[in-house]
């Protein structure tokens, strides 16, 4: 993807905690790297006690809306399995769908199950990458705590998003605090070196 | 954090909205900053809190925003540069300072953010407008739609303050606040090493609104209104954008915005400029002043139209002074604002996409005979076939549950927000539970971590106003029925405004149970401190506070004490006096 795009609109989805708004800020910083306009937007305080939430990340040649409007991102990255089908709202057929296999129950509701969530997925888009990134991390590295960086780490490899691999590295380096650095680095080569690159 | 400090005019770095007003209000040199925590105002206080010595200005967190106006008052009566942030709630506590320091007018220049929280994403209560305050008080208020703007609408706030003596306010939105895009820094003002050189040199006729004096002062303050009113009929900030491939050229329609609607509106004329004719060729007039409006430029905009659309979010208060206006040029001129945007939340990009293709296919029948293009048909009908999943915290399941997307018939459960693993919180819930039978008490609801207490499976809420108010109300209900009542108030609220609810509910004699819920920290908000948090050397003990109100059954509990908890609880819950329990255990979150 060396041509630059016109606009591609970014939704990242989960649960509060799951670090949302570094992630949008490493994305944030890549697309600048790149020299595109960017426009981002999140929610802080109530919103993140651990309820669902979803930031949005527009970049192109210029962004006016920080909002993705209904329909039309092109990429989803669900840190959370449950939560992507809310994210339906934003996709269409050709929306590609980066999602950790990873569930966090809700308090009093039956959980549902992975092939119900994929087959209702499978509905809005073909386009579903479901990779086990909390699994590997946590074997890997010891901690599931930076499944997020690995998958926005692997949509650059994979070519998901029109960001390349140096300028989200560049950009994990001026976001992520010193003591955070070296795993997170080590995150980013992990997605590097991982089966679904290749 | 270093960036926002970057002293190279021309570079760009990417900044939350909150944070560019910072960095507004640094290359203006600000002098004093006060605020209390609200969220989406929250960043620009914290944002102080972590550089304020390092650039050399003052900053606190005040225990309300009306103290903390008070403060900038007192500052800019001294002569100094001063900015006040808070939420739109705190703007209510604040009214009471505000109106007569428009009288007073500024010495030091004086800047206040005020940001509203349309949808009520980090908001109870009440989904506010602030935009009232300016028709109320005749604050000019500035309305800035993205982080650029949100830099160089503050910078302009404190030319206006400074050229019209006069406070200022800058009014935000969520999704302004908490956008982030790039901006283009400016020059830093000087870092001050020694002191502000500041006086207060008396002057009565100025700072003293005492009658018959006030009502000169009156006149003056809109003899000021009309002159900024003059500014804001030259300000580039109110600006027209004529975009290409009009449909004809005397456009006989038009659109008017600011703010985030601004935005949205862009981005519909993007679209439908790049996929048909239509829209794209509208003229947009985009106010930056939301007060005092230019209105003569709004009508020399509107005096050829048949129609126009504001698009505005919330309550039409732009539409009905367009409807005004119009009067005097057009009178013919159909206005629609509300009738094609709702009134209730946030607008979203595809409502906008929606009003105005609706908007602008009606013209084009007019016009040209032309049906609507599919394109727009298929907008619209995107835009209303699926329903937005909602988040928020109130209201009940039924539309919880719904399904956004129409083909998918599955249920998508909601999540809500939960107090976090460990939270001390837990064992108040669990006291609470083992002490009263539920059925028979009312539990009274506070702003904080604990209105979470109103969710399931804990539903210890019954009612749920605006902070400070539990105790308050408790009272009331106590003298109305006599009724058992728990009341939860925490330690920030209690600072911020429960002293005078407890020392009413002393002194008028009733007799709820008060559980002051002490984390010692503002931790909803973003944990930032208040005067009993453990990081302030010798803070107020909230202990000596209640117990010089003259309350007598007052008990400190760690709650971990479970039994001695549930025991205090019940043998409370049957006093004839005001009782009050102190929970002290600190927030999971903070340091020790």
């Amino acid at each position: 993807m060396d041509k630059k795009v016109n606009q591609f609109n970014t939704l990242i989805v989960g649960t509060g905690g799951q670090g949302q708004i570094t992630l949008l800020q490493i994305l944030t910083e890549a697309a600048l790297i790149e020299g595109y306009d960017v426009k981002t937007s999140e929610l802080h305080g109530l919103s993140q006690r651990g309820g669902s939430v979803e930031v949005h990340i527009r970049f192109g040649k210029k962004i006016f809306s920080p909002l993705i409007p209904q329909g039309q991102a092109d990429l989803i990255i669900g840190l959370e399995m449950q939560e992507c089908l809310k994210a339906c709202y934003y996709a269409n057929p050709k929306t590609n769908f980066l999602i950790n296999k990873y569930i966090v129950p809700i308090p009093l509701e039956k959980i549902l199950p992975e092939k119900e969530i994929l087959d209702n997925l499978k509905k809005v888009s073909k386009n579903i990458f479901l990779i086990p990134a909390a699994e590997i991390c946590q074997e890997k590295l010891g901690t599931s705590v930076v499944a997020g960086v690995y998958l926005i780490s692997l949509s650059s490899f994979k070519n998901l998003i029109p960001i390349k691999p140096t300028s989200l590295f560049e950009a994990i380096k001026k976001i992520i605090p010193e003591k955070y650095l070296e795993l997170n680095l080590k995150t980013f080569k992990l997605a590097s070196d991982s089966e679904a690159v290749k | 954090m270093e960036e926002i400090l970057f002293n190279k005019p021309g570079k760009k770095i990417i900044l939350l909205g909150n944070e560019a007003i910072v960095r507004g209000a640094l290359e203006e040199g600000v002098n004093f900053v006060s605020t209390y925590p609200g969220t989406p105002a929250s960043e620009i206080g914290d944002t102080f809190f972590k550089i304020a010595k390092k650039v050399g200005v003052y900053f606190e967190y005040s225990t309300n925003e009306k103290v903390a106006l008070e403060a900038g008052i007192g500052a800019s009566f001294s002569g100094l540069k001063t900015l006040v942030a808070m939420k739109n709630f705190g703007l209510n506590v604040a009214l009471d300072a505000l109106f007569p320091f428009l009288y007073t007018g500024t010495k030091g220049p004086t800047v206040i953010i005020v940001a509203d929280d349309p949808s009520c994403h980090s908001s109870a209560q009440s989904e506010e407008n602030s935009r009232f305050v300016a028709l109320a008080t005749h604050i000019p208020v500035l309305e800035p739609s993205d982080p650029q703007e949100c830099k160089d609408f503050t910078k302009l706030a404190f030319q206006i303050s400074e050229k019209f003596k006069i406070p200022v306010i800058i009014r935000t939105t969520t999704r302004v606040a908490h956008q982030s895009a790039p901006v283009e820094l400016g020059k830093l003002a000087p870092y001050r090493t020694e002191g502000f050189g500041a006086g207060f040199v008396k002057d009565p006729k100025k700072f003293v609104t005492l009658p018959p004096r006030v009502l000169e002062m009156k006149k003056e303050l809109l003899t000021k209104i009309e002159k900024i009113k003059e500014f804001s009929e030259k300000s580039k900030i109110n600006q027209i954008y004529r975009l290409p491939k009009s449909i004809d050229g005397s456009s006989r329609v038009g659109i008017i915005t600011s703010g985030i609607s601004y935005l949205y509106v862009r981005e519909t004329l993007k679209e439908l400029t790049s996929h048909q004719d239509g829209g794209g060729g509208l003229p947009v007039l985009k106010l930056g002043f939301f007060y005092p409006l230019p209105e003569e430029k709004i009508k020399n905009f509107i005096k050829n139209f048949k129609k126009v659309l504001v698009i505005e979010e919330l309550e039409p208060h732009l539409e009905k002074e367009v409807e005004r206006l119009a009067k005097d040029v057009n009178c013919k001129l159909k206005v629609i604002g509300k009738d094609l945007i709702p009134e209730v939340g946030e607008l979203r990009p595809e409502i906008v996409i929606s009003a105005i293709a609706k908007f602008a296919n009606c013209k084009l029948k007019a016009k040209s005979g032309r049906s609507s293009s599919s394109r727009c048909d298929s907008i619209i009908e995107n835009s209303l076939k699926t329903e937005l999943p909602c988040y928020g915290s109130e209201g009940e399941e039924e539309d919880l549950s719904s399904s956004p997307i129409e083909n998918l018939k599955l249920k998508i459960p909601r999540r809500l927000p939960q107090l976090c693993p460990g939270c001390p919180y837990w064992l108040v819930i669990s006291a609470i539970k083992k002490a009263v039978d539920l059925k028979k008490v009312i539990f009274g609801g506070e702003i904080g971590c604990y209105m979470l207490f109103g969710n399931s499976p804990i539903n210890l809420q019954d009612y749920l106003s605006c902070m400070g108010s539990s105790v308050g109300i408790a009272h009331g209900i106590k003298k109305a029925t006599g009724q058992k009542i728990i009341t939860f108030v925490g330690d920030s609220s209690f600072f911020h405004a429960g002293i005078p609810a407890l020392i009413n509910t002393v002194f008028n004699k009733s007799n709820p149970l008060i559980i002051i819920l002490e984390n010692r920290t503002t931790a909803m908000t973003g944990h930032q401190p208040h005067p009993g948090a453990p990081i302030i050397p010798n803070g107020i003990k909230i202990e000596e506070i209640v117990r010089a109100c003259g309350v007598k059954n007052l008990k400190a509990i760690d709650p971990i004490n479970q039994k001695e908890f549930v025991a205090t609880i019940k043998e409370f819950l049957n006093k004839k006096e005001t009782s009050v329990i102190i929970v002290q255990r600190p927030c999971i979150w903070i340091k020790k």
